[in-house]
């Protein structure tokens, strides 16, 4: 498939955002169980569910670029019985305005507990409003992926690993950035996201390389034999029955070298798991503003890298028809 | 339930892309606007079409055979691109099956065209929405059209009569006796699309002669051969005599 910038934007950038709500509501989560020290972290998020509402909007302006006719995006809201786009499409708006609502309530301070569990467990408006987020960014994580994992066609896509990759890598990317953001606010629990960030981005690495291993020995279901319906182990095309390009030509081919492929699937590996992991363990020996600053970055770099990757290794049955023009 | 369909014999197409000319006559001018081209007489043309005709070579000098190829959309029964789509403007046709793109509802994400595992939509790149073969719905059902003329127009183009259109789902259809009768088939069946289209198989025409048919072996007394010539004291092989 031809990597669409627009798309690797969409993702990369609402995985972060979405992840970096997850850290922000587990920490509050934590420090409700008293497993955290409870500070002053009521700036700090209202803050960062500012910084994810960024994240999530701007994922969502690239979308739009995606689009030929982005005047009518409205309409792709109809069909969520049948459609994971439109579902999408419905969830990712709905996460804006719930992540925006608890960092609101943190910002405003409507942080008095509305009611007491057992004497134990204040239950404030964050703490209700953080759990129907944290549902809506785990729908809109898994809607992402069936966008893709749905399309039986792209078998390199369609299967459950596709779904956990954008899940983990998600999180991990944004509990890197909850790291970085709270190292560079100077308040936060900033060991505590480091932590969970090098647990997401390890378990991250299993199920990539997972799929990478699968992808690799997966054979094509469709033939030449299949597309045309000849019975012959030898068949070439000799022209697709266009010299001009074709929208065919476009969105389905890359048209990278496969140095070039070997080339990316080396940095993302290195960028978005290795490194990473190494700099935010170095983050808990020197105390650096920048270190997990530099983690984070590298790691949406590698991510961008990533989701690159996982287009141009996705091969459509429509390209047999499409394999020599003359 | 009715299912319009084009058949397409593979023996008989020629690659002379007719067909192709005249779809894109035909719904260039239509009511839906136009098929664009962008520099059509100029360097690196390129536009979108409904129909094209690819050639395959089948086989390894000198035992080829050469395959023309008309590709369109097959106007699936599970059609795999129709629920995918989130506005709802592509759709399947519950009265003759015919599966259509409503051209003011496609918002253009192409997410379709990916659903498609023939590669049978393209993005119009001057209207910007998702196009596709119609069976020329704007003619089959034109009653101000001469009855005869009310088919798609790449099959009333076609010079060698490789394209039949009618209803599949009508046992006695002339569509259903070709695929029944002529070893129709349906492109990557492993997907379970159903696709409507059918393609006849090319089919060589060979005159099969056993070397024993080539001597007459069957009246010895016919011209070849010599006749036989029994002594005068016996009797003939047959009425006549040989001497
Ligand atoms: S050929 Fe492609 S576009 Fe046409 S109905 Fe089948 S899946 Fe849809
Ligand atoms: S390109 Fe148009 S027809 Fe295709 S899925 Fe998107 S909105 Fe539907």
């Amino acid at each position: 498939m031809h990597p669409a910038f627009s798309v690797i934007l969409l993702t990369t950038l609402i995985g972060v955002g979405q992840g970096l709500f997850l850290a922000i509501y587990t920490s509050q989560l934590y420090a409700l169980a008293r497993l955290l020290p409870m500070p002053d972290h009521q700036r700090f998020f209202a803050l960062g569910s500012a910084v994810a509402v960024g994240f999530l909007v701007l994922g969502l302006f690239a979308s739009f670029f995606h689009l030929g006719r982005p005047e009518r995006a409205w309409r792709s809201a109809a069909r969520w019985r049948t459609s994971w786009l439109s579902r999408e499409v419905i969830l990712l708006p709905l996460v804006v305005m719930l992540v925006a609502a608890y960092g609101l309530i943190h910002g405003l301070g409507w942080t008095r507990p509305l009611f007491v569990i057992r004497g134990a467990l204040p239950v404030d408006a964050s703490l209700l409003v953080g759990a129907l987020a944290t549902v809506a960014v785990f729908a809109l994580f898994v809607a992402t992926g069936m966008i893709y994992a749905s399309i039986r066609f792209l078998r390199e896509w369609a299967s459950p690993l596709t779904v956990f990759n954008f899940i983990l890598l998600g999180g991990a990317s944004g509990f890197t950035l909850a790291a970085a953001f709270s190292a560079w606010v100077g308040s936060g629990p900033t060991r505590f996201y480091g932590t969970w960030a090098v647990i997401l981005t390890v378990a991250g690495a299993v199920t990539r390389l997972a799929s990478l291993y699968r992808n690799a020995r997966l054979a094509p279901k469709s033939t030449l034999q299949s597309a045309i319906g000849v019975r012959h182990p030898r068949i070439r095309q000799i022209t697709q029955g266009a010299m001009g390009r074709t929208f065919n030509n476009r969105e389905f081919f890359h048209g990278a070298s496969p140095r070039t492929i070997a080339a990316v699937r080396w940095f993302f590996l290195l960028a978005v798991f290795a490194i990473p992991v190494a700099l935010l363990a170095t983050a808990y020996v020197l105390s650096s503003v920048w270190i997990p600053a530099a983690a984070f970055a590298v790691q949406y770099a590698g991510l961008v890298a990533e989701r690159w990757y996982f287009f141009a290794d996705a091969r459509h049955p429509q390209n047999l028809y499409y394999q020599q023009v003359a | 339930m009715t299912q319009l369909a084009l058949v397409i014999d593979l023996n008989v197409c020629v690659g002379c892309h007719a067909c192709v000319t005249s779809c894109k006559e035909w719904n260039t001018s239509g009511w839906a606007g136009p098929l664009a081209d962008f520099n059509p007489y100029g360097p690196d043309p390129h536009g979108t079409f409904f129909n094209r005709v690819q050639t395959f070579e089948v086989g390894e000098y000198p035992n080829t055979m050469v395959v023309h190829f008309p590709k369109s959309c097959l106007h699936c029964e599970e059609p795999p691109c129709v629920p995918v789509c989130p506005t709802g403007a592509s759709y399947k046709r519950e009265e003759d099956g015919i599966v259509l793109v409503d051209y003011d509802k496609c918002i253009g994400c192409k997410y379709c065209s990916w659903a498609c595992p023939y590669g049978a939509r393209e993005l119009d790149e001057h209207q910007k929405v998702m196009k596709k073969c119609t069976l020329c719905v704007d003619r089959i059902y034109d009653e101000s059209l001469p009855e005869a003329e009310r088919r798609p127009a790449c099959v009333l183009a076609c010079p060698t009569n490789a394209r039949l259109f009618g209803d599949v789902h009508d046992p006695d259809s002339e569509v259903s006796v070709a695929i029944r009768e002529q070893g129709g088939y349906a492109l990557m069946p492993e997907w379970g699309t159903k696709p409507a289209n059918h393609y006849l198989p090319r089919r060589r025409t060979e005159l099969r002669i056993r070397p024993d048919e080539l001597i007459r072996a069957d009246n010895p007394l016919k011209k070849e051969g010599v006749p036989p010539k029994p002594p005068k004291d016996q009797p003939t092989l047959d009425e006549t005599t040989s001497w």
